[in-house]
């Protein structure tokens, strides 16, 4: 740590908190390596074919992809400029790039949520794990986002599968968030008429609690997606590619040309999926069932 | 309405059982439980206990097959965690709740679910309805629940949609509904449930006064039709009085009495009942029989005009009201028919009784209803029981003191004969309507258990000429 001495010194003994983190770690490099490799060749195997697909296609049928996806759930207003700005950075250099991050977003974001919603049902039938998860939740979103990145490389060492688990961690606090709030959110008289007519707790889930849910779920989607977006291109920074490496390059030879040009591409990629995210939340009946009883009430 | 419901071949007096129940909220139920059960009133015996709340204290009912038992109560008197006892949604801290005679303490959770499923369903206050799904979805909740093929949730579904009157909006979602009619879905799921048992909690609080009524008539008449037992919760006083054949005032966590609605009404247990109900409509919730007298002068059709005539000259009036086989009511005679069958000689006073000189009604009447007859009715209106027997007449000078004493405050005029006068009335008038014979309509028992007894007096029993002269 720091050489100055600090005003304590002598008066408490002085913890060797870095020490001990040195030593989990490599403790658990050494016995838990076969389920970390597992875990990589995973991951591996999830990004590696989007991210040939993506960066395989031509250009103007990803973008014609997204736009017809646009139409299909926003209106044709968004559709247009999903095109043009998705056109935009297809006649940019990084189009790649672009492509390669996008797919690590989709894994991460994807994984992310597999642990995030069950553990967000999990933690809304549960309170004592819900005040368990509680502080937890906390210090995961208070962290700086390159702290997620350290333990990453040294299980996983440099390059995609760090990026993509530093991400799945860093973005899964508002998925089990907005899962609990939505959950806890459903009317207690629904729940209970459930319980009334003799239906089983899992029932309840199933057929009560997770439809009404959903709008709010998808809230927490839309979120874990923008979450992994920052963190993918943070990760540049352990050499996952994509723009984050762009952008990182730029940053540390003062291109400014190419950093900006990294930085329009990420903006684009943010808006066109957060609008989109946005939109299918809303398409579910028991949103747009409630959106008609609030407006009525 | 009080059938003798006979399941699996024994009969069950009680469909639910409630005995000595307490429901605690908060961290030392048992203690708490503990000091209310030495007696002392809820706040003294929670004083050391921080954050605790008496929900329900020492709570005893039987509801049976068939009725309409009310549970009427301030807000946050325990009325909602009595009703949730009912069903296992809540477990009492102490004491039992009997369903059909089980038990609900000793089931494990999945027989208490099954329970729910078979026995008992529950209409919610704000309809609790999914609101994703179609009114025919809603209705056929439980049977979706339990398992049904398709095809014969919705059978049932759509008949119990006919049953509350919503043909044809089974496709629409709540959304699209009125409050009155989503509470009409509850009410409809809860029927297709096919359960013998209905919880209702405050099931019409959400409803405006005009559609309230509309859908307690339709309570009414479904459960006239299908004789559920229906345990409904109200914080309304008229609504209790309508609805219920039993009502149970709660007061702070305890049930502070259980009666009809005229028992309540003519004998409140103490202040607080009294206060409770001073403001009702009394004379919608009173009946003929409770304002009735006993008629002066009855004789049998075949007791002649001799009789009748001794008859009118001993009690001084005009009139006379004759009776005929089984004790039916068959109308009057007056001085001057009497005089007229004399002369004929004749030895009966058939072909002399007169039915447009009086006005009867039923002994269930509201006495609301009463002045239009007493104001037609040339004698005193002629009271009937359900069998058409004479049960009372009523004087209009009676029906205006009635009326003075139900408005005014706490001036009861008949309120002197207890109701055990009926064990004393012994069974040698058989012919006599009996109190249980009044009380299987629904009628208030202790009224007419009064009137019952005063019937069974001589100036109701119809004089028998024949055999004192025989
Ligand atoms: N889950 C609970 N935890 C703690 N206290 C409770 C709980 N449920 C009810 N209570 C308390 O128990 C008392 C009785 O509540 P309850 O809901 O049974 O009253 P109620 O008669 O139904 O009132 P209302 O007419 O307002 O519905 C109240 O003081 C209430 O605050
Ligand atoms: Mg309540």
């Amino acid at each position: 740590m720091s050489t100055t001495a600090a005003p304590l010194d002598g008066v408490l003994p002085r913890l060797p908190l870095g020490e001990w983190t040195e030593r989990a770690v490599e403790w658990a490099t050494s016995t838990l390596g076969p389920a970390f490799d597992g875990i990589a060749t995973v991951v591996d195997t999830l990004v590696e074919p989007l991210n040939n697909l993506l960066t395989g296609a031509p250009a103007v049928v990803v973008v014609l992809v997204f736009a017809a996806l646009g139409l299909w759930l926003r209106g044709w207003k968004f559709a247009l400029g999903a095109a043009v700005g998705l056109g935009l950075v297809a006649g940019m250099p990084y189009w790649a790039e672009t492509m390669s991050t996008l797919a690590q977003v989709l894994v991460a974001s994807a994984l992310s949520l597999l642990l995030a919603v069950p553990l967000g049902v999990f933690v809304a039938e549960n309170r004592r794990a819900s005040q368990l998860a509680r502080p937890v939740l906390d210090l995961m979103q208070t962290l700086p986002a390159f702290v997620y990145l350290i333990p990453a490389i040294f299980f996983f060492g440099i390059g995609t599968v760090p990026g993509v688990l530093a991400t799945v961690v860093f973005s899964m606090p508002p998925g089990v968030r907005l899962t609990e709030l939505g959950l806890r959110q459903v009317d207690r008289e629904l729940v209970q008429a459930g319980e009334a007519f003799g239906a089983s707790p899992w029932k309840i889930l199933l057929r009560t609690k997770l439809p009404l849910a959903l709008p709010t779920i998808m809230t927490g989607v839309n979120q874990v997606i923008m979450l992994a977006l920052s963190m993918v291109v943070i990760a540049g920074m352990v050499g996952a590619g994509g723009l984050g490496d762009v952008i990182m390059f730029a940053l540390a030879q003062v291109e400014v040309g190419s950093g900006f040009e990294g930085g329009i591409a990420v903006v684009v990629l943010a808006v066109v999926l957060d609008r989109l995210t946005d939109s299918i939340g809303g398409r579910f009946p028991a949103a747009r069932a409630q959106r008609a009883m609030q407006q009525q009430s | 309405m009080y059938l003798p419901a006979v399941f699996a071949g024994k009969a069950i007096v009680s469909a639910i059982a409630v005995k000595s129940l307490y429901k605690i909220f908060g961290s030392r139920p048992a203690e708490a439980v503990r000091r209310l059960k030495g007696g002392a009133p809820r706040a003294e015996a929670l004083a050391g206990l921080p954050a605790t709340t008496a929900a329900v204290i020492d709570a005893s009912l039987e509801v049976r097959p068939g009725e309409i038992f009310v549970v009427m109560g301030l807000s946050g008197s325990g009325k909602s965690t009595l009703i949730r006892m009912l069903n296992g949604l809540l477990r009492p801290t102490s004491g039992s709740v009997e369903v059909d005679g089980v038990d609900l303490g000793t089931l494990k959770p999945a027989a208490l679910r099954r329970l729910r499923r078979e026995k008992i369903s529950m209409v919610f206050q704000h309809f609790a309805l999914l609101p994703h799904r179609t009114v025919l979805e809603n209705a056929g909740y439980a049977l979706e629940i339990a398992g049904l093929p398709r095809a014969e949730r919705r059978e049932r579904a759509m008949e119990a949609i006919r049953m509350v009157g919503l043909d044809g909006w089974e496709d629409k979602l709540p959304q699209d509904l009125s409050g009155g009619m989503r509470q009409r879905v509850g009410l409809a799921r809860a029927l297709a449930a096919g359960t013998d048992i209905l919880l209702m909690d405050e099931a019409f609080s959400a409803l405006d006064p005009l559609i309230r009524r509309e859908i307690q008539d339709q309570l009414l008449e479904l459960q006239a039709e299908l004789g559920k037992t229906i345990v409904f919760i109200t914080h309304d006083l008229n609504e209790a009085m309508r609805l219920g054949d039993r009502i149970a005032v709660m007061r702070d966590g305890r049930i502070v009495q259980i009666g009809t609605a005229e028992e309540i009404l003519t004998d409140p247990a103490n202040d607080y009942v009294e206060r409770f109900v001073a403001d009702v409509d009394r004379t919608r919730i009173l009946t003929a029989s409770s304002v009735m007298e006993k008629p002066h002068s009855v004789v049998d059709v075949n007791a002649g005009p001799r009789v009748a005539a001794r008859a009118l000259r001993e009690t001084q009036t005009s009139v006379v009201y004759v009776t005929g086989g089984q004790q039916r009511f068959l109308g009057t005679v007056t001085e001057d028919e009497v005089s007229r069958a004399l002369r004929a000689g004749r030895q009966s006073l058939d072909g002399h009784v007169r039915t447009d000189h009086v006005r009867t009604v039923r002994h269930d009447t509201a006495v609301a209803d009463l002045f239009g007859e007493c104001a037609e009715s040339v004698h005193p209106v002629a009271v009937l029981d359900d069998r058409d027997r004479l049960a009372g007449v009523i004087p209009r000078i009676t029906l205006l003191s009635a009326l003075g004493s139900l408005t005014g405050e706490t001036d009861r005029p008949d309120d002197d004969a207890p109701p055990s006068l009926v064990d004393e009335a012994g069974p040698d008038l058989p012919a006599a309507p009996s109190a249980m014979d009044l009380g299987v309509a629904g009628a208030p028992m202790a009224d007419l258990a009064r009137v019952t007894t005063e019937v069974r007096g001589e100036p109701v029993a119809p004089t028998r000429e024949k055999e004192e002269t025989a």
